[in-house]
């Protein structure tokens, strides 16, 4: 992206040596920003590294300990929110705060001084979102419930709260952390009309290639320090990685070619319902070889979850067959899947993975805890699980203690002990839902390096992702889900991004760049030669 | 944190937290009985008297707090494993009655045997008792509190039709025969009614706290308990362990009647209990559902009983303002502990007050906090994060529905 050399802008937010503690937590430890006049600024760090409490100094919402803050070369005190606003700074937050049983026009008035004619206000309103959305692309409708709106129209009302106040410096913290790839998209066609109508938008993400996509500057902040300021253009997602984590980091994977084995997983026109009864998965057959890594890609909602459940033995297939290391499980449920050598990450790990309040040496044996080495004739055995458990913090270098409850450790090494418990046995079947999903990047190139040792170990990976990087890093081939059945499949390669979207919005790409709605109640047969037209 | 994860330190913290509820709850009593015109000084000197005051208070307070640990443990047992038992009252009952029959029947065999059949018979019954409402829940979903308390009633009428059409001894009162002399248990401390339940009550509250700490089994209930899915995701048989769970809290539950009828009444009287069922609810809170917790917790109530009855004998206080200051030992002591699973479950399921808090934007920013809380406010933020993530998902999932 071309950047209009945004250095002849002065700057118009300057934060200087600010510092913030929580108790113990350094959360910002002298941090200064400079932020241009009309730049997107992004703002890049680990979870935990103090982005937000940073802009929520700014935005009037926690005191700084120390430091001085200068809007438009002024100094100035922000006390509350409303300082914020009168200097111009608005914020969308990483969770929404709006009112779920209001509609959206009385979202926006809430919370605004009170007047006389509150009519008139909700009339106003509506004529302002209406104008909103015409400028900025920012649809939304005024008398719609916010309960019923998707999560990025639910955005889309944040923003518009902060627009209807005037600001000219709008934060953005986090914002695409619960999008589907088409709403980031279009998030991102918004904030490029709001810069080209002259405001300042600071964005909060830990993602490098929505940094690199369209930011004009970018900070990166670790552990509550400024690391440092770059243009953009002038750094790499290697370099910005590696400041975020602050070692070397290698983002592309090695995934040396491997010539598939037998097939270990093997699912014959299975379907499934929903706990509603819904059906959710609709004749899905597949088969995943040794040494190969599937690829499951799909917005969300659209049977994955179903596939993983059905695979780990957690839903019943109303009809055909699941095979696992060649055979179907005798015993239902996911004891017998085990034995036959599945392993499953699961995709939520907070509401499956861990029981997050009993130690880690149990939340480590999970799922073998009645099983020798760790228990003899049903008696737990003390020893052989803290050695056991010692050893999987030991090798996925996850920073806890062994008698303290799981949920004190922190996403990210949660997450690893998951991935550690679940690799350890020498599965022949990996079913890895989500695997990095809330995780910091470090801890990313870990669980990436450690499944793909798996798959040089020979086993099969089913891999269920959002994540469209992580897909097309990791996968041999891809398979694209959309309302339960399979629509696309083929070699990783053979995808492009945009074709993924494509695929996954349920439409078709084709050859001369127009689309082709996919019918949608029959099941479009997934195309031979994969999605690729080249 | 409530699973005793806890250092020493923690405990002794505890403990000190305990004391000090105990101490304004006697506090906010005796306010009560100054403003109601009695002699606060006489008052507390007799129920003093009547806990600890001898050997025969202190053995009265004892044998209060005997059904107490039984049926704390139960209640706490049970809730370790995800579920409300409030029928250990309705389990004690069906077992009392079940003890008092076996031991009536086998009057000719020795002290042990009889002993001991009379026992298991009461554990089957109160296991009966509580399997029902565990099948229950774990097949159909029908809530425990309810299914349980309605049992409550079914036994407790159902004992007394019993003894009234087929078991009743001659006189006025609704009641079985005295059971043979094989079948009482001995006294532990001669010409105090002090048996050797203590000593069972303790063994198995040693037992339930080994099978916690140590089993796999035990690992079962505590995942079953902290998190239904993460156990049916590790295999456990959620159903069938929720069954067992609950049928186990009412053997617990039962054999504070049995002992009743072994060691103390020597026989089945209908109407028996002053509530050691319900009162077991309040143990269980005051231990934060610990096996160890229950016998301190089951003393102190004992002691109250004891000393209350002492209280009404000698200050002469109604036995109104009585129980009125009781339960403000209940609720001064039992409500941390209430708090803390309130608090927890809260946490796991709602967003944050901590986020609703910003989200009013006038409110003054925050104070620096103490480690505790920005742990706290962590793990908050996680749970907030985990359902806006289940909130994005819900909402694809319906637009694609919609489609
Ligand atoms: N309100 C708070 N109370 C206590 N600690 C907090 C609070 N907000 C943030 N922290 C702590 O400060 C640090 C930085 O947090 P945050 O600014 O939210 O990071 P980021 O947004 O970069 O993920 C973290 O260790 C976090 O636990
Ligand atoms: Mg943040």
């Amino acid at each position: 992206m071309a950047v209009a050399s945004p250095d002849l802008h002065p700057p118009i937010v300057e934060l200087i040596g600010i510092r913030k503690r929580f108790g113990p937590v350094v959360a910002n430890d002298g941090v200064d920003l400079a932020v241009l006049r009309g730049e997107i600024h992004c703002l890049l760090g680990e979870n935990g590294a103090g982005k937000s409490t940073l802009m929520k100094i700014l935005y009037g919402l926690y005191p700084p300990d120390g430091g001085e803050i200068r809007v438009r070369g002024q100094k100035v005190h922000i006390r509350s929110p409303r300082d914020a606003m009168a200097l111009g700074i608005g914020m969308v937050h990483q969770h929404f705060m709006l009112v779920d049983r209001l509609t959206v026009a009385e979202n926006l008035i809430a919370g605004q001084e009170p007047v006389r004619n509150g009519l008139l206000d909700l009339r106003r309103a509506r004529q302002a979102i209406r104008e909103m959305a015409d400028r900025y692309g920012l649809r939304v409708d005024p008398d719609a419930r916010v309960q019923d709106l998707s999560v990025g129209e639910q955005q889309r009302v944040e923003i518009l709260k902060a627009l209807m106040r005037n600001v000219d410096i709008l934060i953005l913290d986090e914002p695409t952390a619960v999008l589907t790839p088409q709403e980031v998209d279009e998030l991102f066609r918004v904030m490029l009309q709001l810069k080209a109508d002259g405001k300042t938008l600071i964005f909060i993400t830990h993602k490098l290639r929505e940094t690199m996509a369209f930011s004009d500057r970018v900070t990166v902040l670790r552990n509550g320090r400024h690391v440092g300021t770059w243009r953009t253009a002038d750094t790499s997602p290697e370099q910005l990685a590696e400041m975020m984590v602050g070692r070397q980091v290698t983002l592309r994977v090695a995934r040396p070619h491997r010539l598939p084995g037998d097939v270990l997983l093997e699912l014959d026109r299975v379907s499934a319902i929903d706990d509603r009864g819904q059906p959710r998965l609709r004749d899905v057959t597949l088969s995943v070889r040794s040494g190969e890594i599937l690829g499951i890609a799909g917005v969300e909602g659209n049977g994955q979850l179903e596939l993983e459940e059905v695979i780990a033995g957690l839903r019943p297939i109303s009809s055909g067959r699941i095979r696992i290391n060649g055979q179907e499980p005798r015993q239902p449920g996911p004891r017998g899947r085990r034995a036959l050598g599945l392993a499953h990450i699961p995709s939520d790990r907070l509401r499956r993975g861990l029981a997050a309040p009993l130690p880690v040496t149990r939340n480590g044996i999970l799922g073998r805890h009645w099983q020798p080495p760790f228990a003899r004739r049903g008696v737990l055995r003390e020893p052989a699980i803290r050695s056991h458990v010692g050893q999987l913090l030991a090798e996925f270098q996850i920073r806890g203690r062994l008698d303290a409850p799981a949920s004190t450790l922190s996403g990210g090494n949660q997450q690893k002990l998951v991935v550690a418990r679940e690799l350890a046995h020498g599965p022949r079947v990996i079913l890895a839902c989500q695997p990095t999903r809330g995780v910091d990047v470090g801890a990313i190139e870990h669980i990436h390096s450690r499944l793909l040792e798996m798959r040089a170990a020979g086993a099969a990976i089913l891999l269920i992702s959002a994540d469209l990087d992580e897909l097309l890093a990791l996968s041999d081939r891809l398979v694209v889900m959309y309302e339960g059945t399979i629509v696309a499949e083929g070699p990783a390669d053979r995808f492009t991004r945009k074709e993924l979207g494509l695929w996954m919005a349920g439409q078709r790409p084709d050859r001369a760049g127009s689309l082709a709605q996919a019918a949608p109640d029959r099941h479009p047969a997934p195309p031979k030669e994969g999605a690729a037209h080249a | 944190m409530l699973e005793g994860t806890g250092t020493s330190r923690a405990w002794l913290r505890e403990l000190a937290v305990a004391l000090v509820a105990i101490a304004l709850a006697l506090l906010a009593g005796a306010l009560l009985l100054a403003l109601a015109g009695y002699s606060v000084r006489d008052a507390y000197w007799s129920l003093f008297q009547g806990a600890f005051g001898n050997i025969y208070s202190l053995a009265d307070t004892f044998l209060n707090a005997i059904p107490l640990m039984f049926t704390g443990l139960a209640v706490a047992f049970a809730f370790r494993g995800g579920l409300f038992n409030i029928g250990t009252e309705g389990q004690l009952y069906v077992a009392a009655l079940a003890t008092a029959i076996t031991a009536l029947a086998v009057p000719s065999w020795p002290p042990v045997l009889a002993i001991a059949a009379a026992l298991a018979a009461g554990a089957a019954a109160g296991a009966a008792w509580g399997f029902v409402p565990g099948l229950l829940k774990a097949r159909t979903g029908a809530h425990e509190v309810i299914t349980t308390i309605m049992l409550n009633y079914v036994a407790i009428l159902l004992t007394t039709h019993l003894v009234k059409t087929r078991f009743k001894a001659p006189g006025p009162v609704d009641q079985t025969a005295l059971i043979p002399a094989a079948a009482r248990l001995p006294e532990l401390v001669p010409t105090t009614r002090l048996t050797w339940a203590i000593v069972i009550a303790v063994v198995l509250i040693a037992l339930v706290d080994w099978i916690l700490r140590r089993s796999a089994w035990g690992l079962d209930v505590e995942l079953i308990g902290q998190n239904p899915s993460a156990a049916a995701y590790a295999g456990v048989p959620v159903t069938s362990r929720t069954a067992c769970i609950m049928a186990a809290s009412g053997a617990i539950a039962g054999l504070a009647g049995s002992t009743i009828v072994l060691g103390v009444l020597h026989r089945f009287i209908t109407n028996f209990s002053p509530g050691y069922g319900f009162t077991g609810i309040a143990v269980a809170l005051v231990a934060r559902t610990r096996p160890w917790g229950v016998v301190p917790a089951a003393l102190l109530f004992g002691a109250l009983q004891a000393g209350g009855l002492s209280m009404q004998l000698f200050a002469r206080i109604p036995a109104d303002l009585l129980t009125a200051v009781q339960g403000l030992v209940i609720l001064f002591v039992a409500a941390p502990g209430l708090v803390a699973i309130v608090r927890r479950r809260r946490r796991a399921r709602t967003p944050a007050a901590h986020e609703a808090h910003e989200a009013n934007e006038t409110c003054v920013a925050h104070e620096t906090r103490d480690a505790h809380e920005a742990r706290d406010a962590h793990e908050t933020r996680e749970a907030h994060e985990t359902r806006n993530a289940h909130e994005a998902h819900e909402t694809v999932r319906k637009r694609g529905a919609n489609r």
